[in-house]
């Protein structure tokens, strides 16, 4: 029996790699970028991206998709420069809030058995005008904590990796270790199984969205940390970021097939491939299409590897 | 068996009843389970055994009848009250998580498992169960269940109902557990089996192979039509009284079957080797041939794979050569948000446009109306949706829409489940007359009558073709052999 | 029931009387003094969202899951290369629509080929194909801004009857969308496959024939909505068609298409891109038509 790699090594693999080719590839175009600040440089983005990455990787963990993310962290963003900087009080209730909306959408969801794309896609409307509200042009303050936090520079490493890596640590704990992400991941393996076994559908799912909430709320604030000033469209392509992310991180859309480590890495891997392709000195004209491009490797790649896995099994 | 009078049985059920629509699914079962005894539970398709077992484990309600539990009548027995009580069911669909690993699963089937370091314990609990129960497995309770062969799965399936965390495990019910195992894990298994009712626990053993029912067993009920027709010590039984006890007195028929002649014919459907044994499929022209066995042995498969190298993914033919009558109508035969006429013509509709590609409405509705009336489909007004049809209803729209089409050959899968008697007699005179006319019919049927109505027979078991019965040969007692007796070869 | 049965059945109902009751509404706020102006000029952006609308209809009846998130990329390029090959030449005005029509033939079959070959989930498919498909329109622009010929610039901007022409247009192709949904084998097929893809299988459909089909078709849409949205704004630019992505799914979703999939109306589009637009010109009256914050 071969027992070799287990699933996860697997799964982690293909954007492990691909961010070491990705990363080889740029300190050859760029040695310069093989330095403390060359590396915040090139990472500097990746910490909200990461969050906004791993907030998406819950939804998907209960076979569900947020097509508000943007919009979400985006609104938290403006509520981080202004109501958060200004009277922390009543920023912190209203994000508190956000939670809760988050929470009571999990169970709409559920409840009603509504598609979640479309639940979702309504509440980016909402998120949307309620971040416009707040700042109809671009402005506000990060407030300073959050300032000095994204900007510190500890020893060795620099913020973005740091951050990433506990972000990576912290949520596979909770996803991957604690026997609260085993129900999570059980219900979007076997709902049914999990339900015959005595637990609450509702109420993992409730939870699920809660702490999806919860790290979408770091990654606005994180953004507007490194930004210093919010605007209501700042984080509006999130939402495709972080999917494609949890994809490249050799997440899957439905079975609670998930991967918390994956999917930092394959959030490091997008924000690594914009400046790897300004470094070659491809056209800026070709950046966005050579992304689509590795995005469709990526996955003809992991069918790949899907296929002879199988076949071996079958062996 | 001691002979303590005062014993209690772990689980009692006094005079079950239950009915899906018309169809007595239970008619007062009485089953008794005493600690210490493995129970064999044998019966054809729909005798009721997973309808008993549903409603052991808490899964089903019954209509009437008491459960009760060591003694005491349980009021408001659930899944709950099941687990807490020591019931634990081994599904034969598979119920656990596929991206999860063992020990996840371990976990998720016992909620008492909590607090630091429950992985190590989770691991320590399903392992040592995994080497009591089959030495030697090769199992990694680290790996995701979706790594492991079907084998494995149902080893871990098994091993997670027998282990014990907080509750003491009494009865465990084990639902066709060989069904993916090889011999030798049988084996083990089987072993397992009587050292745990030897050290006082109780088993409900279902299994096909009758083999390792009358070695394992202490005890033998055979089901039939939802009642128990038979209950004594396994030793009185062997596998030819047990395939007796199964099967009713044999009816005369009056439905004289010619067999035609087939020898030299250009056959219209034809099907190798199922998995490389047993026997191949052929089909002729104006034939009725029945798919026969337990169910879940291959029909389903031989018919959907018939149907899907007959027809292609990308282009549509102006005449096809099969079409398929579901028997699943939810998974794969109503459209739920449409009509009943839309249901109808839904396969036909090639014949229904006319030339510039439009569909010809008055046409349509008079193709509904008159299978309307030809199949009597029980309803005001064929433009009603298709989900205020009863089941049966439901079904008659699933025959029309195969019928309606000009193809030669219909496959049909399994599609009475449900249906009313009279129903169903309005259908086999369709069919007889539609294979007059030359029409061919490949019909799955779980139920032993309508496998007698066919011309000719073959027989499913593991997969494979086990038999092929004509004419006279095909009765119940041939068939019921064949389904059996071919798992021992 | 039956009066629940037959509210259900007519649901793009609701939409008009949601644009009716904006549409009333904006008139009261700006006093009825420009209602002719505003009027138009929301047919005419409706009109636009309804050609891509009735390409993304098509596309999510087929099923959960199914969406085409290529159309904005499809626009551009569309528009680009049409321009650029019509070159302000007034005899081109056909053959640029045939190049319009390729471009979205030819992201059509692209995307299914992700979608079958490597199978990917559609979301994914066409957001990857749509980040090609806007490099290419990008390198094709270069950042100049070529005229759309005379004639089709006037017919683009130009009201017959106090009409947009546009809107004639879409009102034409929507009248094709109804027929080809209500009344042909096709839009049975794709309502089938929408409702179960395994029922519509065993039914004799061609399933990925059909699929095929109808991401061809939103495709070809997309393309000859950026081909007219160019020639009305003067020159195709490169985010023209991002503010057409997320309108056109929630204005099939909010006219009364079921995400679920397997049933889809063209008259509730209509209703509902009314009243977006006219909600928007409302709040912000002198913008061209900016959509709700949605990039």
């Amino acid at each position: 029996m071969r027992k070799i790699l287990s699933s996860d090594t697997v799964r982690l693999l293909i954007p492990a790699l691909s961010l070491t080719i990705l990363l080889i590839a740029v300190f050859y175009l760029q040695p310069r970028a093989m330095s403390y600040i060359g590396l915040n440089l090139l990472f500097n983005l990746a910490v909200p991206i990461a969050l906004a990455t791993i907030a998406q990787m819950l939804i998907m963990t209960v076979n569900d998709l947020d097509l508000s993310m943007g919009t979400f962290v985006s609104f938290v963003a403006c509520v981080a420069a202004t109501f958060l900087q200004a009277t922390p009080a009543l920023g912190t209730l209203i994000l508190a809030a956000a939670v809760a909306t988050y929470a009571a959408l999990g169970v709409l969801i559920h409840v009603r058995n509504l598609p979640s794309i479309v639940v979702t896609l309504g509440m980016s409307f909402v998120w949307g005008g309620l971040a416009v509200l707040i700042l109809p042009a671009p402005g506000g303050q990060a407030p300073e904590w959050v300032r000095a936090l994204m900007i510190s520079k500890p020893p060795f490493a620099p913020m973005a990796i740091i951050a990433s890596i506990i972000i990576a640590l912290v949520s596979h704990f909770l996803i991957m270790r604690s026997s609260f992400g085993v129900i999570l991941r059980g219900v979007g393996g076997n709902a049914r199984s999990v339900e015959r076994a005595g637990w609450s559908i509702i109420g993992a799912r409730a939870a699920t969205y809660a702490l999806a909430a919860v790290f979408a709320i770091l990654a606005g604030i994180s953004l507007v940390g490194l930004t210093t000033s919010a605007d209501a469209n700042i984080a509006l392509r999130y939402t495709l970021l972080s999917i494609a992310g949890v994809i490249l991180g050799g997440g899957e859309f439905t079975g609670g097939r998930v991967s918390p480590i994956g999917a930092v890495i394959g959030a490091l891997t997008l924000t690594l491939a914009g400046s790897f392709l300004s470094f070659l000195r491809i056209s800026p004209d070709w950046q966005i299409g050579a992304q689509g491009a590795i995005l469709i490797v990526v996955l003809g790649l992991r069918l790949l590897l899907n296929r002879l896995e199988r076949r071996e099994k079958r062996a | 068996m001691t002979d303590e009078p005062q014993r209690h049985a772990v689980i009692e059920v006094a005079d079950a009843r239950v009915s899906f629509g018309a169809v007595k699914a239970l008619d007062g079962v009485s089953v008794k389970i005493m600690p210490g005894e493995c129970v064999g539970l044998v019966g054809h398709n729909g005798a009721g055994k997973s309808t008993i077992v549903n409603v052991i484990n808490g899964g089903l309600t019954p209509h009437s009848g008491t459960i009760s539990l060591s003694g005491t009548a349980a009021v408001r027995y659930g899944i709950g009250t099941a687990r807490a009580n020591g019931v634990r069911c081994v599904f034969q669909e598979l119920s656990l998580c596929p991206n999860l690993t063992v020990i996840e699963n371990t976990r998720i089937m016992h909620q008492t498992l909590t607090g630091w370091g429950w992985r190590r314990r989770a691991a320590a609990i399903i392992g040592a169960k995994l080497d009591e129960i089959f030495p030697g497995h090769g199992i990694d309770v680290a790996s995701p269940v979706s790594h492991l062969s079907i084998a494995e799965r149902q080893m871990v399936e098994i091993a997670t109902a027998f282990s014990h965390v907080a509750q003491p495990v009494r009865l465990v019910i084990l639902d066709e557990p060989t069904s993916s195992l090889d011999a030798s894990l049988a084996t083990q298994l089987l072993a397992y089996v009587r050292s745990f009712v030897a050290a006082g626990g109780s088993v409900i053993l279902i299994s096909h192979i009758l083999g390792e029912i009358l070695t394992t067993s202490d005890r033998i009920i055979v089901m039939k039509d939802g009642r128990v027709v038979a209950e004594r010590p396994a030793t009185e039984f062997d596998e030819h009284s047990l395939v007796a006890a199964m099967g009713s007195v044999v009816k005369g028929r009056d439905i004289a079957k010619t067999i035609k002649p087939t020898h030299g014919l250009q056959p219209l459907l034809t099907a190798a080797e199922r998995r490389g044994k047993g026997l191949s499929f052929q089909a002729f022209s104006g034939e009725i041939i029945g798919l026969a066995g337990l169910g879940g042995h291959g029909q389903t498969d031989m018919l959907v794979d018939l149907y899907l190298s007959h027809t292609s993914n990308w282009m549509n033919g102006r005449a096809p050569r099969v079409t398929f009558v579901a028997g699943d109508r939810a998974l794969n035969g109503v459209f739920p948000l449409w009509s009943i006429l839309k249901n109808l013509s839904i396969a036909h509709l090639s014949g229904l446009s006319r030339r510039g590609g439009l569909l010809d409405d008055t046409g349509e509705a008079a193709l509904g109306q008159s299978w309307k009336d030809r199949i009597e489909i029980r309803t005001p007004d064929v433009d009603n949706p298709i989900l205020s049809l009863s089941g049966g209803n439901q079904q008659k729209v699933l025959f029309a829409r195969a019928l309606a089409t000009p193809a030669p050959a219909v496959l049909m899968d399994d599609p009475m489940r449900g249906v009313d008697i009279g129903t169903k007699q309005e259908v086999y005179a369709i069919l007889r007359d539609e294979a007059h006319k030359g029409r061919t019919f490949v019909w799955y049927s779980t139920e032993m009558d309508e496998v007698c109505l066919c011309d000719r027979v073959y027989v499913f078991n593991n997969g494979a073709i086990v038999a092929e019965l004509k004419g006279e040969d095909v009765t119940e007692k041939n068939i019921l052999a064949a389904s059996f007796m071919g798992a021992a070869a | 029931m039956t009066r629940l049965a037959s509210l259900v059945r007519r649901p793009w109902i609701w939409s008009f009387v949601a644009a009716l009751t904006v549409w009333a509404a904006t008139i009261l706020f700006t006093g009825g003094a420009s209602t002719v102006g505003l009027s138009q000029a929301a047919l005419t952006f409706a009109a636009f969202s309804i050609l891509v609308g009735i390409g993304q209809m098509f596309v999510i009846t087929l099923g959960p899951g199914n969406i085409d998130l290529c159309v904005p990329a499809t626009m551009t390029l569309a528009g680009t290369v049409a321009l650029k090959f019509m070159n302000v030449d007034n005899s081109m005005i056909l053959p640029g629509l045939i190049v319009a029509i390729g471009i979205g033939v030819a992201v059509g079959i692209g995307n299914y080929a992700l979608i079958k070959l490597l199978q990917i989930p559609p979301i994914i498919a066409t957001l990857s194909m749509s980040f090609i498909v806007q490099s290419t329109a990008i390198w094709t622009n270069r950042g100049l801004r070529i005229k759309p010929p005379e004639v089709l610039a006037k017919f683009t901007t130009e009201t017959t009857a106090g009409i947009p022409n546009v809107a004639f247009v879409a009102l034409v192709l929507s009248v094709l969308a109804f027929i080809l949904l209500q009344k042909t084998v096709y839009g049975r097929w794709i309502a089938a496959i929408g409702q179960s893809i395994r029922a519509a299988r065993m039914a004799g459909i061609p399933v990925d024939g059909t699929r095929f089909i109808t991401y061809i078709l939103c495709a070809v849409l997309a393309a000859i909505c950026g081909y007219l949205l160019a020639s009305f704004s003067g020159g195709a630019a490169l985010n023209m068609g991002s503010e057409y992505l997320l309108m056109s799914i929630a204005v099939v979703v909010i006219g009364g298409t079921a995400v679920a999939g397997g049933d889809s109306n063209v008259p509730g589009i209509w209703g509902r891109r009314c009243s977006c637009s006219w909600s928007c010109r409302c709040s912000t009256p002198t913008a061209p038509a900016p959509e709700f914050g949605s990039s």
